[in-house]
């Protein structure tokens, strides 16, 4: 940078004139002004605007180090903690608030864990039945975002920082002005929620004004709701009770995949393969996807379909269950429909068939009636009332080409957008931007000073799930309280708190506003329900309601060229993630890439159009296009290629801006989920990604096992231990070790995210991720088998083995990895000096180094996050998953002083406790009643690379392979 | 000892006056003006070479080994890598002076100096690398079983703690043997230098040496003595650091084959940088009678002969791999010979191997430069073959989702050239002051081969 002469007096007056929370403010705010960039840097190395991202990962949260904690810290005053509530703060024990969190408008029931006023981690409410204490990785990233330097701090307006006071006045203006016109030029655009107190507002709003309008955008929702209605006439919220469901066929709809409703359907779905590993009935899973995912992965059978022949697939399997015609069908397809429909129709009311909400409205509203036809109605997929709020005072929100329109029409006199950001979250094809700039007043409340803040004339920061008040409801309806965990770190308001405003309250209480929608409560009852973090008895009801036979609509001729599908990012989801580096470097689930978004192409196409992983290309719809790098991706239909949103950002902080394409221009108003008809183009550049794993195909040994059903839960004799030249193990009292079904692993990385939580585990950045230095304790490895054009997956988390005979501890020259005393293969960072002999001789290869140093810089802000019962490692030094060798202490401490010994269960590594399908169990090897020992005799039961001796404590549960379907050839 | 040793032909020319010797070798330094315009090219080469190494310690001490391109399945490279390749070179200079002393070879008497000198600084080079190659490499020490307060102790089953034991080992006894061996150098070259300056440089070198029958004798029971402990420390340390990857689980490490292996290769490396350094000094002091197409002759049998040796290697490895039938060590062998790390498997192999069989003539072994340039494909060559059985192997782990690749980066190339720096810049010191040929034990060599009478 080039040094300018600074004025440093008149820069000091700036800074001193703000108090000490507003000074990253300021940083931003005058980041692009030379001299002040200049004085940061000179003032504060490696603060300075251009630094690099590992670097400002290192620092991420220099802010709040620079603002002082004075904000930071303290408990919340009026929270109410979960179960057990210490008289004052003890340092060292960690305190529990249940609140929520949302994905979608759908409440995310959690505990949040706080060390000393400063949340830590957050976990999986278990009481609350869509939890039941695990907790998806959007869900835990959730913390990371509550000290996320880039958030909005304070209002704006037009770019400079102002007080809540000034909108507040500006705010009563407007509302006396709409009170003289009944509203009549006021709209709102909210973000999907699902909050009475927020939908109590709304009503009061549209009664006081009842000419102003309002909307509702979700960016990657589906069209569940219109579907619903157009089937049963009314929207309704789907409850599949994946549980209950024998056989499962799912259309385009990955349901195991990440989404606001993963955790219960996931949780659901292994209970059911529980049950029936138990001869409780079958878990078979049908899917028909174009484009790979977690779901088709776990799939019984796969097929891979184009998605214009989807509906043809349907009407195929309507009318083979006794709707309408069947369409033409190659015979093989044919074949197959009438076994799947004959299989079906032997297990009614206890199947189910499932369509993603991306599908066209009359599939999915055919699909519901097939349902009822199946009598699965009531049984396997339940019916309720909407939960997110869908009407305001009687009358529907309004969808985002509605408010465009409106705003084309000069209608919109005063706009105010609640938690969305459709600048860059609504499809290219509506040109929303130019819309809004026709607006006279603007109005954005948002969590980021994001694409749509900017263009707007205020910008209102907006508080964090974790610290203010307000209530969601959860995907069955019950009410979850969202409490804070701290006092607000920034000057923020709830949605709540900011609708108050507008109408003309001065300084509203969130708390209070929360407080009145549920007034009939007493106070002892409010305080139970903080406590718990949900009311009780809120749930919605299931409805008896009967589905219209279906309507379809004609398929559309075939158009020449390629489909392209859109979904929301894995692990950024529509990008308001995508400040977030766990979710950043997270490995999306089949690709293991990091950092980026691909278009993902089929082996087929690529290898016709000479494309490889990494080379960019071009995919134009219709005028529009959009450029990005491809990866060539195993089981994808051969002329589908997929994008995936959330990426291309410019405004979503340091972390996450300007990674991948933004795929807005393909999206139109009316498909904004497919378009047909595309063109690719080979570019000539090429992107370098970053990927935790370059290779999927294990070449001789196999990693992952599989069994036929009938033979995977038999009784296998025990094995002769072989013979070894290392010293026998001492007895132990307890003998920690780990049992992973594969079976039951989706694949989802909620394990992977609550181990960086709980274990301080470092962000390194895309550069390092390339380098092969991602240093996730815990991994989960995906494999491919079988024909490339529509391989099988499987996947395999691999934390460390704790081997009973490790090679990593012969190879350490200085006794810095060895055994303890209850078998943990451990760690002592302090003694290592970084030979890493321990990591070349794992042949497992979990071992993570600290090649820089990935800590040392942080300031005291992203301190507050970390774990404070877990070292922070510094340069140098090697590390590994411990099996929470924390957790296992606070439970030994706490068996001690009650004189009584570690019960099963008692230790919940923080992976087991995230997993939603409870793939990992965790325990005493020494209790033969331990829940960890209660498949080890079955022959599904074994060791990664058994043959090496190594006598891994960590073991497999084998895939179990399904029985072939009735009529299948053998 | 016994009379003149009779051969085809001697190594030495019979009529080179013992004056002649002496003023060759330990007049250079106080009359080292002809030589001044060669020296000073090379000692600037190696100062500018050192400059490179203390530039690329500095980033990787200031910012640490993440400069390098090692990773996680990979987390060796370059420094091992590099350790193995200079702790073998080391190798060759004991083997001359203290086996071939052992042995009654005496032809080894014109060159054990400048393989000691070359040994010492090789070992040098080798055990800075496994200091920083450190994670934190100010640490260093715990690896030494020192008292320690805490009470801890090295972990002495690890092969990582024998490599403190073996490179300190050699360093001393490597030493010691150069020092005590050039002892009645040092004390002919502080009688024979004009100037007072000199004179006190050797003489403080020489410790009072003043050829007394006594000191003679003495001298002779300490020098075999140390050569002695030299010689199995040859096989010891090579054999040590083989014990790295040997005693691994990983497959491509975990061979029996390998301390022979390794012994063989360390002895074939260092031969071939005493050829480099022969024919180098030969040419530069103008020794074409101390060195002699007879001595060039014999480094390129003992090349030859190693050669074939680490060659078995090549060739059991593979064999050993195929014939376990173990589908994961077939694997690692497939990909070490058409991988993408296949070059270093078939560098090593054309250069160590194929170009080595020119040595089966023996005008190529008299041919200086003819041999440097096989010598020098040898080194490039045994570099290759520690690439291909330390890091191809780790590219391939048991897992496949551990596999990646490995591409070292500019501070890996900048310090491994920088280590040419820290040993070139000493070495040209030496040059510049100490006797490079043992002087009084080539007199000997002629005074019997003439047949002369001892006294």
């Amino acid at each position: 940078m080039d040094r300018l002469p600074l004025d440093y007096a008149a820069i000091r007056r700036r800074l001193e004139g703000q108090g000490g929370p507003r000074y990253w403010r300021c940083l931003e705010q005058l980041a692009d002004e030379p001299a002040f960039a200049a004085f940061v840097a000179a003032e504060f190395p490696g603060v300075a605007p251009d630094m690099d991202r590992r670097r400002f990962l290192q620092l991420m949260g220099a802010s709040l180090a620079l603002a002082g904690l004075a904000g930071c810290g303290g408990p919340p005053e009026q929270g109410v903690p979960y179960v057990v509530a210490p008289e004052r703060v003890v340092p060292g024990e960690a305190r529990w608030y249940a609140t929520a969190v949302t994905l979608g408008g759908y409440a995310q029931p959690v505990l949040g864990c706080t060390h000393v006023g400063r949340p830590t981690k957050l976990e999986g409410n278990p009481q609350h039945p869509a939890s039941q204490g695990a907790a998806t990785a959007f869900t835990q990233a959730e913390i990371l975002r509550l000290y996320d330097p880039d958030r909005s701090q304070a209002p704006r307006y037009l770019g400079r920082e102002t007080t809540w006071e000034a909108f507040g006045r500006a705010a009563a203006e407007l509302a006396a002005g709409l009170d003289a016109r009944a509203g009549q030029g006021l709209h709102v655009l909210l973000g999907a929620s699902s909050s009475p107190t927020l939908q109590r507002q709304l009503d009061a709003l549209q009664a006081r004004w009842p000419q102003a309008r309002l909307y509702r955008f979700e960016p990657w929702e589906g069209q569940a709701y219109a579907a619903a209605e157009r089937a049963f006439g009314r929207p309704l919220e789907l409850r599949p009770r994946f549980e209950r469901a024998e056989w499962v066929v799912s259309f385009e709809d990955d349901w195991l995949g990440p989404g606001p409703h993963q955790l219960a359907q996931a949780r659901a779905w292994s209970e059911r393969k529980r049950r029936a590993a138990h001869g409780e009935g079958e878990a078979r899973l049908l899917v028909l996807e174009s484009q790979p995912s977690p779901t088709g992965a776990k799939a019984a059978e796969r097929r891979r379909i184009e998605p214009a022949r989807l509906r043809v697939q349907v009407r195929a399997l309507a009318a083979a269950l006794g709707a309408g015609e069947a369409p033409p069908l190659p015979e093989a397809e044919r074949r197959w429909i009438e076994r799947l429909a004959g299989g079906l129709l032997a297990r009614r009311g206890r199947c189910l068939i499932t369509v993603g909400a991306y599908t066209p409205l009359d599939v999915q509203a055919a699909v519901h009636w097939l349902n009822q036809r199946l009598g699965n109605l009531g049984r396997t997929l339940e019916l309720s009332a909407p939960v997110l709020c869908l009407e305001a005072g009687g009358r529907p929100l309004a969808d985002l080409p509605a408010l465009v329109a409106a705003m084309g029409a000069g209608e919109v006199d005063t706009l105010l957008i609640l938690d969305s950001n459709p600048v860059y979250g609504a499809p290219g094809g509506l040109d929303f931007r130019a819309a809004l700039e026709r607006v006279p007043l603007r109005i954005h409340a948002g969590p980021y000073y994001d694409e749509t803040a900017a263009h707007c004339h205020w910008h209102l920061s907006l508080a964090h799930a974790l610290d203010g008040w307000g209530d969601a409801r959860a995907a069955d309806g019950s009410v979850c309280l969202m409490q804070p965990l701290v006092r607000p770190f920034y000057s923020c308001r709830s949605p709540t708190e900011i609708l108050a405003l507008l109408q003309g309250e001065q300084s509203p209480d969130g708390q209070a506003l929360v407080r009145r929608t549920w007034r009939a409560l007493d106070e002892a009852a409010w305080r139970e329900a903080l406590e718990r973090g949900y009311l009780e008895g809120t749930a919605f009801s299931p409805l008896a309601l009967s589905a219209a036979p279906p309507a379809w609509q004609d398929d559309a001729p075939a158009a020449a060229g390629l489909n392209v599908c859109m979904r929301p990012d894995p692990c950024v989801w529509d990008g308001r993630f995508a400040n977030l580096g766990w979710l950043q470097e997270l490995p999306k689930p089949i690709s293991k890439l990091t950092w980026d978004n691909v278009i993902g192409l089929s082996p087929a196409l690529g290898e016709r159009l000479g494309i490889a992983n990494g080379d960019r290309v071009r995919v134009s719809v219709a005028g529009a296009s959009v450029e990005g790098p491809a990866w060539v991706t195993p089981g994808q239909a051969d002329a589908t290629l997929s994008l995936f949103a959330g990426y291309g950002r410019r405004r979503a902080g340091r972390v996450g801006n300007d990674l991948g394409y933004d795929l807005a221009p393909l999206r139109s108003a009316e498909q904004p989920w497919l378009r047909t008809g595309a063109e690719l183009v080979r570019l000539e550049s090429h992107t370098r990604l970053a990927t935790t794993q370059p290779h999927h195909v294990p070449p001789a040994r196999e990693p992952i096992r599989s069994l036929p059903r009938d033979e995977a839960y038999r009784e296998r004799p025990p094995a002769e231990p072989k013979p070894t030249f290392r010293a026998p193990s001492p007895p132990r009292d307890v003998t920690w070790g780990m049992v992973i079904d594969l079976e039951q692993c989706i694949g989802c990385n909620a394990c992977v995210v609550a181990c960086q939580a709980e274990n301080n585990v470092p962000v390194v950045g895309k550069e390092q991720v390339g380098l092969g230095r991602s240093m996730h304790w815990l991994r989960v490895d995906h494999y491919y088998s079988g024909d490339p054009a529509a391989p099988r997956s499987a996947f395999q988390p691999v934390p460390c083995m704790h081997c009973e005979q490790a090679p990593c501890e012969s190879g350490c020259p200085v006794n810095a990895t060895l055994h303890g005393p209850d078998g943990l293969n451990e760690q002592i960072y302090n003694r290592c000096i970084g030979t890493r002999t321990c990591a070349s001789y794992c042949p497992y290869k979990v071992r993570r180094f600290n090649w820089f140093d990935w800590t040392g810089g942080d300031p005291p802000a992203i301190q507050a996050q970390r774990n404070p019962n877990v070292t922070v490692r510094s340069r140098g030094v090697m590390e590994k998953c411990t099996y929470c060798v924390q957790r296992i202490s606070a439970a030994r401490i706490a068996a001690r002083a009650e004189g009584r010994p570690i019960a099963d269960g008692e230790v919940q590594t923080a992976c087991q406790q995230s997993c939603p399908t409870q793939a990992i169990v965790f325990g005493d090897l020494g209790d033969p009643d331990a829940r960890v020992n209660r498949e080890r005799h079955t022959r599904r039961h074994y060791a990664l690379l058994e043959e090496l001796n190594t006598r891994p404590k960590t073991t497999y549960l084998g895939l179990v392979e399904q029985p072939p379907r009735d009529g299948d050839e053998p | 000892m016994s009379g003149p040793r009779e051969t085809a032909e001697h190594f030495l020319p019979r009529q080179l006056p013992l004056g002649e010797v002496s003023a060759q070798v330990l007049d250079i330094p106080t009359d080292f003006g002809r030589y001044r315009r060669a020296w000073w090219p090379l000692f600037g080469c190696g100062c500018l070479l050192l400059g490179l190494f203390v530039a690329a310690v500095s980033v990787l001490l200031w910012q640490g080994v993440g400069v390098w391109g090692n990773n996680m399945p990979v987390a060796w490279g370059f420094a091992i890598l590099n350790y193995m390749w200079w702790l073998g070179i080391g190798h060759a200079g004991t083997f001359i002076s203290a086996l071939l002393l052992l042995l009654d070879r005496p032809w080894r008497n014109s060159l054990n100096r400048m393989a000691e000198l070359m040994t010492l600084m090789a070992v040098v080079c080798a055990g800075i690398y496994p200091i920083l190659h450190l994670g934190r490499p100010w640490l260093f020490y715990w690896t030494a079983p020192y008292p320690d307060t805490r009470g801890l102790w090295p972990q002495l089953k690890s092969p990582t703690a024998w490599d403190f034991f073996a490179v300190l080992g050699y360093l001393v006894v490597s030493l010691l043997f150069a020092y005590v061996g050039a002892l009645p150098d040092f004390a002919a070259a502080r009688d024979r230098a004009a100037k007072r300056p000199y004179r006190i440089f050797y003489g403080l070198l020489a410790l009072g040496w003043r050829g007394a029958a006594s000191q003679w004798a003495h001298w002779r029971r300490t020098y075999r003595f140390i050569a002695l402990l030299a010689v199995p420390l040859v096989f010891a340390v090579s054999s040590s650091y083989s014990f790295l990857l040997d005693l691994a689980p990983e497959t491509g490490w975990h061979s029996t084959v390998y301390p022979p292996y390794f012994v063989a290769g360390a002895v074939f490396s260092g031969f071939a940088m005493v050829s480099v350094i022969a024919v180098a000094l030969r040419r530069f002091f103008q020794w074409q009678l101390l060195i002699t197409p007879a001595h060039l002759d014999r480094l390129g049998l003992l090349l030859l002969a190693s050669g074939w040796m680490t060659g078995y290697g090549y060739l059991v490895d593979p064999f050993i791999a195929f014939y376990s039938g173990e589908p994961h060590e077939i694997d690692v062998t497939v990909a070490r010979l058409t991988g993408p790390m296949a070059w270093s498997f078939w560098l090593a192999v054309l250069l160590n191997l194929v170009v080595l069989q020119a040595l089966w003539w023996p005008a190529v072994r008299r041919n200086g430069k003819a041999l440097l340039a096989i010598a020098v494909g040898v080194l490039v060559g045994m570099w290759c073959e520690r690439f291909m059985l330390l890091i191809q192997p780790a590219t391939r782990d048991y897992l496949a989702s551990s596999w990646r690749g490995y591409s070292p980066t500019f501070w890996d190339w900048a310090l491994f050239a920088g280590t040419f720096g820290l040993f070139l810049t000493p070495f040209s010191l030496f040059m510049r002051l100490l006797p490079m040929v043992s002087t009084f034990e080539v007199k000997a060599v002629l005074h019997r081969y003439r047949g002369e009478n001892d006294g």
